[in-house]
């Protein structure tokens, strides 16, 4: 379990002052200054040595991302964007961090712009996160009062502005280069890659996108070194990492723990457990609602690190372990889900554009058992179909929860069916 | 440059080449619906997968530049298997209604339905309904049908220049279309009905009238502006049912104008298919043996001086030289083929033509338009105009209205006294156009045909000189015809030889009864009320202006029905092919000519195409070769002068109706009424 010491996220609850002078209390924006000294290769290799991975979902090097960016500014500015945009239901830490703790954010975002040589920073927050906006935007404003952003930002030398855009809420918009349209003013189609970001980016300048939790632990990472965070977790899942639990559990909450921490530890220590206990527990979502659904004896093991996911064939994602106990339609939740990417489907290319609306009628047909035992076997072929043929992940998103419902619970979908035609037969 | 191996075959592509375009180069076709050799790459159909070694997911070729040492497979079971699934998502809300689909037997979604199509459907689900779109009179929409691959809005964006369509809606409630109903008002609009690999959008007119492999097709050439759009004319028993644009990169790319592709219909209309006699004042039918004697009557004992002929737009060089042949014997040198009077000579070549080409606008560095609104003049070659703008920009001028362009103009205003200053170097766009590299001018008919217009002509010229337009590789002087006929015209001389008059001479000779006989070949354009008692000979194919004043009527034939030799604005000497036979009793026009002479007694020396094609060459070499454009050399040229205070203007109100086919086209009617008001006021019996 993580010791009070080794936290990052101190105000998490909002149980402190938010306002620049708590979280100056607390240790943010303490020595900016003398870390901005040590230069953009020294905090690049540092970020390298903690193993941060992205924790907005897909867990890339996060240190190794900001290194893609050029070495030299060329003849176009380089730009930070930061993924504000959470829309992965089940998950909900980016809008604590923005509420109670947005200085970690706006302090993240100097040292990661001079890093990437950036002298701008777009923050694309959600659109529905309103009061998250006017926390953010009144940190930002404080920072500036302050000197710490703006020109010669800390007495560094480093001009370096930040601004907060507001989105429009569609889901897509999360994915990088869908966020990055949005924010020059198009609709919210993900662009295709190749190129990347870091070399045609926001305006078609260098840009990186990060999400907001990888950028507001950089800080903290930076102050107390690499290997600190490197020392927590497991070798190349390392760090702290905050998770939303949800669900039928006891007390529903955000929690800053260790990663590799064990699922059922997780749950038992923080939210009270499950709902009627351990074994009325029915499966675990493990990282928001697009990776695979875990069934009961793997949670009763499991490791919530991206490598312990990975090996039971779901995933981390963003860590929003959404619980489910056996009250729970498992059908019919996944069903739902199937309804979200179907609306939040962009629509740009084939197979996901058509894909989810199939997947979500088949799906809504199995709640009730009107299929047929093959049409299971068709589904699965659907989702493999979208899957990995598409030009933005979302289509992977659409698809794997359904595949994680039919390999963990194909006797329940059987079930309905069987029973439903039992009842036509006798009626 | 990048070596890499598709299907186990080495190929060397230059950097930036994708998968897709280096697969072709060895042949290797990989399907496609989003992707377009001439569009951005949009790579949202997902139908070119192929497989990368070490990429872990199959990968779009249209979007993925090849890389040295890459390993491409095009063939593998993954690539047939990721294909079929995209297809088969296509076709779950695809209509399939084929059999009344006007896309049907050209359809890019059937072919690849052949390929990797399932024998049946596992769509089990309600299908999707699209309402259908309100675009206008020419592209008729049927939305069910669409597969989204923007190729539509990629064009009308990017080419055209008039962003009027876009996607709203998101994942299967995404829809193409204009948000606001609109008709989308671009002259180039007919051309997302051949982009649209499916039958969302279909050609309204053509809308139900034959299937595609009912039609015969006949590769010609366009006459509806002076382009000269390669074109293909598909016609079913005598009847042009549509006409589609062919693939010429020096000339039209594979645009066609929405007048060149829809007017069409006005080639059954009004047309003059038996010879007519004015007797009584009346218009009455007669053979053709009693119209040539009346005209043989008429002419006899009149000295050629009192005889004039005037061209029209339409007029092929065959008719050309035949009828100045005759005129030749006939004595008379009142010849002329500028309906408009621009003020044009036979020489130098350089000073009427298109110099830089069509294709050398890309690589121009600087422009000044003069008199010219080239979007109604010639929409495909200002799509070039404007794709070379869109490139990396270039500083572009006008003097004339202001008009929207699809680019950027710097508005110099409308009076001619600014080209004095550009020429002297005082106005500061002369310093622009001298820093470029290689600057042009466009001259458009609206400065030339003016009392003034010599006087325009010679500004130009040195506004050239003075610019550095004309050098040893490079000859930005630049005049834009109207007229398809008219550098074929001015080629063959069809001019007042010495003595004769000129347009305005025979008008004002008709009018004060000096010029007794005035022979029109399809010449409409001219202000037929000046003709005084003149008798008038109309020869062309349709009851249009001449034909109403004409004493006689000799029915010719339109461009779809005769083998005529066309010059292009460039000087590109093209040849349209016989699609069809002229109606009734219409004939060549060359042939009516060749007739003609006989009943006059001066037997016109060739008996049939092949020797006057041979007179052709003779009277100007530049006939003899065909489909290219020889430079022309340069000279001094036009008149010295201060240009009168009349401000510049466009020679053309109206783009859908120059003519007296498009005037005759009920296509073109609409497209007036929809995008240049009607004349009258509409009144309840309207629809």
């Amino acid at each position: 379990m993580l010791r009070d010491q080794d936290r990052i996220f101190t105000n998490l609850y909002g149980l402190h002052d938010w306002r620049l002078k708590g979280a100056q209390a607390r240790g943010d924006w303490s020595g900016t200054k003398d870390i901005l000294a040590k230069g953009r290769e020294w905090i690049i290799e540092e970020v390298k040595t903690s193993g941060l991975r992205g924790r907005g979902g897909a867990g890339f090097p996060t240190g190794l991302k900001w290194s893609f960016m050029p070495k030299e500014i060329g003849s176009r500015p380089h730009y930070l964007v930061v993924n504000a945009d959470e829309g992965e239901p089940g998950t909900c830490k980016d809008r604590d961090i923005m509420r109670y703790d947005p200085h970690k954010l706006v302090e993240g975002c100097l040292l990661a712009g001079f890093a990437m040589g950036a002298h701008a920073a777009y923050i694309y927050i959600r659109g529905e996160f309103i009061r998250e906006a006017e926390n953010l935007q009144v940190a930002i404003d404080e920072a500036t009062a302050a000197g710490l952003i703006g020109k010669n930002a800390c007495g560094s030398g480093w001009d370096f502005d930040v601004f907060l855009h507001r989105g429009g809420g569609a889901y897509v918009c999360g994915e990088e280069t869908a966020l990055i349209q949005s924010l020059e003013g198009k609709k919210g189609q993900p662009r295709l890659k190749p190129p990347f970001p870091a070399g045609v980016g926001l305006y078609g300048a260098p840009t990186t996108v990060n999400n907001v939790e990888s950028i507001a632990v950089a800080p903290t990472i930076l102050r107390r070194g690499g290997a600190w965070f490197a020392g927590l977790g497991r070798p190349k899942n390392s760090g702290t990492k905050v998770f939303c639990i949800s669900g039928h559990v006891e007390r529903p909450c955000n929690v800053e723990e260790e990663m590799g921490i064990p699922l059922k530890e997780l749950i038992e220590k923080h939210a009270g457990g499950v709902r009627g206990g351990w074994n009325n527990l029915l499966a675990v979502i493990p990282g928001g609602s697009s990776v695979p659904v875990l069934t009961k004896d793997i949670c009763d093991t499991v490791l919530m690190d991206f490598d312990s996911l990975r090996d039971v064939r779901s995933g981390l994602g963003t860590a929003a372990v959404i619980v489910m106990d056996k009250s729970t339609d498992i059908v019919a939740g996944i069903a739902r889900l199937a309804k979200f990417y179907k609306h939040e489907s962009c629509g740009q290319c084939t197979p996901c554009r058509e894909g989810t609306g199939w997947m979500w009628r088949i799906m809504e047909r199995l709640v009730t058992g009107n299929a047929s035992i093959e049409e299971i076997d068709m589904l699965e072929e659907v989702t493999r179909q979208v899957e990995g043929h598409t030009i933005c992940a979302l289509g992977d998103a659409a698809a794997w929860p359904i595949q994680g419902l039919i390999r963990s619970f194909r006797p329940e979908l059987e079930r309905r069916i069987n029973e439903a035609r039992a009842k036509a037969r006798a009626a | 440059m990048p070596k890499l191996t598709i299907d186990g075959r080495e190929v060397e592509v230059e950097a930036g080449t994708t998968i897709l375009q280096a697969a072709e180069i060895l042949g290797i076709e990989i399907p496609r619906f989003c992707y377009h050799e001439r569009l951005a790459i949009a790579g949202n159909c997902r139908m070119c997968l192929v497989d990368v070694e070490k990429s872990p997911k199959p990968v779009a070729s249209c979007a993925m530049p090849v890389g040295e040492g890459m390993v491409v497979r095009t063939d593998t079971p993954q690539v047939q298997k990721a294909r079929k699934g995209v297809l088969e998502f296509l076709l779950i809300n695809h209509p399939l209604d084929c059999p009344i689909c006007d896309q049907g037997g050209e359809c890019d979604l059937q072919d690849e339905v052949m390929a990797y199509g399932f024998d049946r459907g596992r769509y089990a689900e309600n299908k999707r309904a699209v309402k259908d779109k309100e675009w206008g009179p020419l592209v008729k929409t049927t939305m069910t049908r669409c597969i989204h691959c923007t190729r539509c809005i990629r064009f009308i964006t990017e080419v055209a220049g008039v962003p009027e369509l876009g996607a709203t809606g998101r994942g299967e409630h995404m829809e193409v279309g204009t948000y606001v109903e609109k008709a989308l008002s671009s002259e180039l609009s007919g051309n997302i009905i051949d982009l649209c690999p499916v039958g969302a959008l279909t050609s309204k007119p053509y809308a139900f009238t034959a299937r595609p492999w009912e039609l015969k097709k006949t590769e010609s050439i366009d006459v509806f502006d002076a382009v000269g759009s390669n074109i293909r004319v598909d016609a079913r028993a005598n009847q042009v049912m549509r006409i589609l644009p062919r693939v010429n990169d020096d000339v039209n790319e594979e645009w066609l104008g929405d007048k060149s592709r829809f007017a069409c219909d006005g080639l059954v209309r009004q047309r003059l298919d038996r010879p007519y006699l004015r007797t009584g004042g009346k218009l009455q039918p007669v053979t053709w043996s009693e119209a040539m004697a009346a005209v043989a009557a008429k002419l006899k004992g009149l000295s050629g001086a009192k005889l004039a002929a005037i061209a029209g737009d339409m007029a092929d060089a065959e008719a050309m030289i035949a009828l100045k042949d005759l005129f030749t014997a006939l004595g008379s040198p009142n010849l002329d083929c500028r309906q408009d009077g621009a003020k044009l000579g036979a020489q130098p070549r350089a000073s009427y033509l298109f110099n830089s080409t069509i294709a050398g606008i890309e690589t121009a560095d600087a422009l000044l338009l003069i008199g010219t609104n080239p979007r109604r003049e010639a929409p495909v070659l200002n799509a070039r105009i404007r794709k070379r703008w869109q490139r990396n920009g270039m500083p572009i001028a006008a003097v004339g209205p202001k008009a929207e362009l699809t680019y950027k103009v710097e508005d110099l205003g409308e009076s001619a006294a600014v080209l004095s200053a550009i020429a002297d170097g005082s106005h500061p766009f002369a310093a622009t156009l001298k820093a470029a590299k290689r600057p042009m001018l466009i001259l458009g008919q609206g400065a030339l045909a003016r009392v003034d217009g010599d006087i325009l002509l010679g500004l130009a010229r040195k506004i050239a000189d003075a610019t550095g337009m004309v050098s040893a590789e490079w000859n930005g002087f630049n005049v834009l015809h109207t007229a398809a006929a008219r550098v074929g015209g001015l080629d063959l001389g069809f001019l007042p030889g010495t003595g004769g008059r000129d347009l305005e001479g025979i008008l004002a000779g008709a009018e004060k009864g000096e010029i007794e006989v005035v022979y029109l070949l399809g010449a409409d354009e001219i202000d037929t009320s000046r003709l005084g008692k003149a008798f008038v000979i109309y020869q062309g194919h349709h009851g249009d202006a001449g034909a109403h004043r004409a004493d006689v009527v000799l029915p010719g034939a339109a461009f779809t029905e005769k083998d005529g030799t066309y010059v292009n604005t460039e000087g590109r000497v093209q040849r349209t092919q016989r699609a069809i036979f002229p109606p009734g009793e219409a004939k060549d026009d060359w042939k009516i000519l060749r007739a003609l002479s006989e009943t006059l007694g001066h037997g016109l020396p060739y008996d049939d195409l092949a020797a006057l094609r041979a007179r052709l060459a003779q009277a100007n070499p530049v006939f003899g070769q065909l489909d290219t454009v020889q430079p022309a050399s340069w000279a001094s040229f036009g008149a010295d002068g201060v240009p009168s205070a009349e401000p510049l203007t466009t020679p053309i109100d109206n783009y859908y109706m120059t003519d007296p086919i498009s005037r005759a086209s009920k296509t073109m009617a609409e497209c007036t009424a929809t995008f240049v008001g009607c004349a009258h006021k509409r009144t309840g019996t309207h629809g």
